[in-house]
Order: structure tokens, then sequence, then C-alpha cells
């Protein structure tokens, strides 16, 4: 008990860091017109390379400072959030939902069932990831729904592993047997028994796919096989700072700051969510 | 009347080929408490979940029948087998630790099985399950039934799992080994309240257990398992006052007493063991030639 007291006190900083960062992130993606000082696509040569808001020559309302073209950093900061969660929520949830459903299947049947979809996780993950998204966008052509399902496609892997090993757990308890004694279908016991036991699982995997995909989708910005160039997105951001690194530093750090809390928040968040949802160590 | 449980010449195979279960036969009585005794190991447990369909799927019955309350459970399909076993028995576990599921309440767990398999109302499910808690004498079910499992001691726990084995009112109950993960002092009351029970409900109940002592204290008759074969059957008076094969007389001598708690353990005498081993194999040849 005491321990489990200990562990929640350690619980709630981690959690609240991680989920104001991203709460704050969302709300500032979901209301970007509102919320972004300037227009994140107006170039404006007169204001080029303007440092950010603490050093000398800096513009007010522009508080991050621009980038070569004059547009102000912080409203193209914002604006790529959308991106960023669009494709992190959509993608994970994608592969989540396909992971989960054949990693339970799997750990849950058993035999043939487990003997293919393993096999098929195997294959499917000797593919260098990086490698086979910039592949499947390349086929699949570039857009936001090709690149959210490159995502999709590359990490059900995670959590179909995953699950498939917590359920094999699960399933080995006395209550599962309990469950047959009394009479349920094996797909009830599937859901209504094992399933709600790695829950916290789920949800924390989740959470950390959001982050990859926000990691995957910055890299395929990157090399500029994302979305169109016109809109941008961190990735993007980054790419044109690497090349004005010497004249405008903030081009390049405050995209990749951003982009580090982003991720290490999807992580922790659900590290914290974990325990949260998990009834023996709340 | 028909017997509650009746197995004849069960004989459970190894994908090896080997036997783990040799020709069993034993009968339970309506409401009457059948002891299994034996080692660990002895094939008890095995029995137990071959009544209730629950083998491993290692584990394959190549002959015998098991009649349930008349029913052959290898004539009937698997659903209505399913169906069957469902509603007319019930488990008491070892471990209520995972016999209980982690993540769900346990009024839900309780009432789920009375409305989903039998078909009750949820109020009516509900008003049973308290009936029953109340019977194992669980003074605060309110708290109880809003609990988690690891809330609860393992001997709450345990008489959780004794009021959803009686709550659906099954015919027949396997108890496997209930008092071994708790402790000496819940041991006793967990026993006293499953006899209770037992005598109150007119369950019959097939006691799978390893020590002698509880098998006199509770049941009417019983049988000596050894590497999946029955040695002895009795009726408990007559077992524990004339034991009639080696085995048992040994298993007897095996137990530590408690009025001389320093005598050193005996083991079972290896003559015996010896003994028991040409007999068995003289069994399974007797039992390989006719199937091959």
């Amino acid at each position: 008990m005491d321990e489990g007291r200990a562990r929640r006190r350690g619980v709630s900083p981690r959690l609240w860091l991680a989920g104001g960062w991203l709460l704050l992130a969302l709300l500032a993606a979901i209301f970007a017109p509102l919320v972004a000082p300037q227009d994140p696509l107006a170039q404006d040569l007169m204001l080029e390379r303007l440092p950010p808001f603490w050093m000398n020559g800096a513009e007010p309302g522009y508080w991050l400072g621009t980038d070569s073209l004059g547009r102000d950093l912080l409203s193209r900061l914002i604006f790529g959030g959308r991106i960023a969660f669009i494709v992190a929520f959509s993608a994970a949830v994608a592969a989540c939902l396909v992971g989960s459903t054949l990693g339970l299947i799997a750990g849950y049947f058993g035999g043939w069932a487990d003997r293919i979809i393993s096999r098929v996780v195997d294959v499917w993950m000797a593919f260098p990831p990086v490698l086979f998204a910039i592949l499947l966008v390349a086929v699949l052509g570039t857009g936001l729904s090709s690149v959210i399902l490159a995502i999709a496609i590359i990490d059900w892997t995670r959590f179909c592993r995953v699950i498939r090993a917590e359920t094999m757990g699960q399933s080995r308890m006395d209550y599962v047997e309990n469950a047959r004694i009394a009479g349920y279908g094996r797909i009830g016991i599937m859901l209504r028994e094992v399933l709600p036991n790695v829950v916290p699982s789920i949800v924390a995997l989740l959470s950390l796919e959001m982050g990859i995909a926000v990691i995957v989708e910055a890299i395929l910005s990157f090399v500029n096989l994302s979305i169109s160039t016109d809109d941008p997105t961190w990735g993007g951001i980054i790419a044109e700072g690497r090349l004005s690194i010497h004249q405008a530093w903030w081009v390049l750090v405050f995209p990749l700051i951003t982009l580090i809390l982003t991720v290490l928040s999807f992580s922790q968040f659900g590290e914290a969510l974990k325990t949260r949802f998990d009834p023996v160590l709340r | 009347m028909s017997a509650c449980l009746d197995i004849r010449d069960l004989s459970a195979v190894l994908p090896n080929g080997q036997r783990v279960l040799r020709s069993v036969s034993l009968s339970v009585q309506p409401g009457e408490v059948r002891a299994l005794v034996g080692e660990s190991g002895a094939g008890k447990t095995m029995i137990g979940k071959a009544v209730l369909g629950v083998l491993p799927s290692s584990v394959r019955i190549v002959e015998g029948d098991m009649l349930l309350e008349g029913e052959d459970l290898g004539k009937l399909q698997p659903k209505a087998r399913r169906t069957l076993i469902g509603a007319r028995t019930a488990l008491i576990p070892q471990d209520p630790l995972t016999a209980l599921n982690p993540s769900r309440r346990i009024g839900s767990q309780m009432t789920d099985r009375l409305v989903r398999i039998l078909g009750w109302s949820g109020e009516k499910a509900d008003t049973r399950i308290r009936q029953l808690l109340d019977e194992v004498q669980i003074r605060d079910p309110d708290r109880v039934l809003k609990s988690y499992p690891h809330e609860l001691s393992g001997g709450m726990r345990q008489r959780v799992l004794i009021a959803a084995a009686f709550a659906a009112e099954p015919r027949l109950i396997v108890a496997d080994e209930p008092t071994t993960a708790l402790d000496v002092t819940v041991q006793k009351q967990i026993l006293r309240l499953i006899v209770q029970l037992q005598r109150e409900h007119g369950t019959a109940i097939l006691f799978v257990t390893h020590d002698l002592g509880v098998v006199a204290k509770i049941s009417q008759r019983v049988s000596v398992l050894y590497a999946g074969k029955v040695v002895e059957e009795a009726d408990t008076a007559a077992l524990f006052a004339a034991p009639q094969h080696p085995y048992t007389r040994a298993l007897m001598a095996a137990t530590p007493r408690y009025t001389d708690p320093f005598a050193s353990l005996k083991p079972v005498d290896e003559a015996v063991l010896a003994g028991l081993a040409s007999e068995i194999a003289a069994a399974d040849q007797a039992w390989r030639r006719p199937h091959g």
C-alpha cells in the first residue's frame, strides 16, 4: 500500500506537466487562426530573420522571430501543430485498432491464428521503419491521408506484439478458466475478461505511438514527402532552419524544442495513464 | 436415482502417448462430499478439469465416459456440453488471487454469470449474491461488491469465490485444494463454510486435496490417487480405520501429527513405491494390448 501511494505521488507531476503541455499545444493547434499572431504564410522581406523577442532588433508581434522569408515563426509552429496532431491522433488510433485486435486474437486463440499473425509481424518488423515510410509515401503519393496511412501500416506491429504477449499471460489466469467453466463463449471471454486487463497497456502504447507518429511525420516533411510545401509543418520548418542556422538559429531550435517536448509529453503521459488505469497500481 | 457424477474408465494421454489418467472410475452421489487425495502430480486436478471441460489442449481423453446427472458429456455437442457444465457445475479454485478478474469489481463478476448464463434479471441476481455473501459471513456486502479483488484479503476472496460457486445452485462443485493458498487459521474457517453451505444447499462436492486431515473431517467417501490411477476407494471412516492398499497406509504414516510435532517426517516407503510402479506398469501393459 505504501509503495502504491508513493507511486501515485510520483505520478501526478509527470501527468500534469506532460498533460499540460499537450493540452496547451492541442488548444493552440485547434484555435490556430485565433491564436497565431500573424499569417503563417505571409512573407515580408523587410522583416526577414528577425530574432526572438528578448534579443536586439526584435519586432513586437513576432515573438519567436521570423525565417529567411520574413514569416512569423510562432505562427508557423502553431499551424504546424495542427498537422502534427491530426497525424498523431489518426495514425495512432488506426495502428492501435489494427494492432490490438490482431494481438488479442493471436494471444487469446493461439494455434494457427497466432502463428500466422506472429510471422507477419516478424516479416513486417524486418523493414527499417523510416525507409518503409518513405517508400510507402512515395507509392501512395504525398498528402495528409497517405502520411497517416503509412504510419498506421508500419506501426500496428508495435501494438500487436505487446498486446499479444499480455493477452497470452492473462489467458492463462484462473479467472479465464472460471469463465470457461461458467459457459461463456470464447469471444465473450476475450472481450469481457481479457480485454479490460490489457487496456492499460493499450492506452500507454497509444500515447507513445502518438509521439512516434509526430516524429515520423516530422521526418517525412523534413525530406519533403509529407504534404504540400505551402502548409507549415514542424519537419518542414526544421528543414528550412537547417539552411539558415548560422544567420538565424531560432528557426531551427524552436521547432526542435516543440517537437521534443511534444514527443516526450506523449510518452510520459502514456506511462502516467497506464498507472492510473491499472486498478492494482491505482 | 442416478449419480450426480459418474466417471467410468477415464484415460487421458499426453501428446507423447504417456497416460496421465489410468482408467479412472469414480462416482459422486447427490449431496455427497467425495474426496480425491493424492500427491502433487497424481492427476487429482486433471480429473477435476476433465469434468469441468477445461483440460489443457495437450491432454487428450482417449477412453471412458463422464456422466453428469446421467447425461453423457462425451456424446453432447461442444456447445450443449458447455451450457450443461455451466449450469450444473462450479469450481472453487485453489488460488483466490488469480481466480478473480483483477480489473473488474467483485459485484459485476458475481452477478454477471447469473445474468448472462442463467438469464436472471439484474435485480434477482443482486439479491441472490447478497444472500450468498451473508451465508459466507461477509458482513459488509456493499463494500465488498464495490471492491476490486486486490482490495480484499485472501480469505475474503475465497469467501467470495465460494459464494459465487454456490450462487447458481449447481448440482456439483469441484473444490480444487480450496484451502491450500490460505494460511492455517483461515483454512479452518473456509473449510467449515464449505461444509456448511454444502449441507444447506445439498450440493455434491468433488473435493480435491493432498491433505488427509481435511479428508477425514469433511468427506463421506475417498478415492486415493497415485500416478493417475485410483489405488483405493472406500468410505472415509473405513479407510481411516483400515486402509487396504499399502500406499494408503504409507500415506497415512507420512502425515505429520500435531500431537508429536518433533517426530521426523516419514517419507513413503521405497518398497511401496516400487510395488506401485510395477502395478502401474502392468496396468499400462494390459491397457496397451487391446488399444494397439
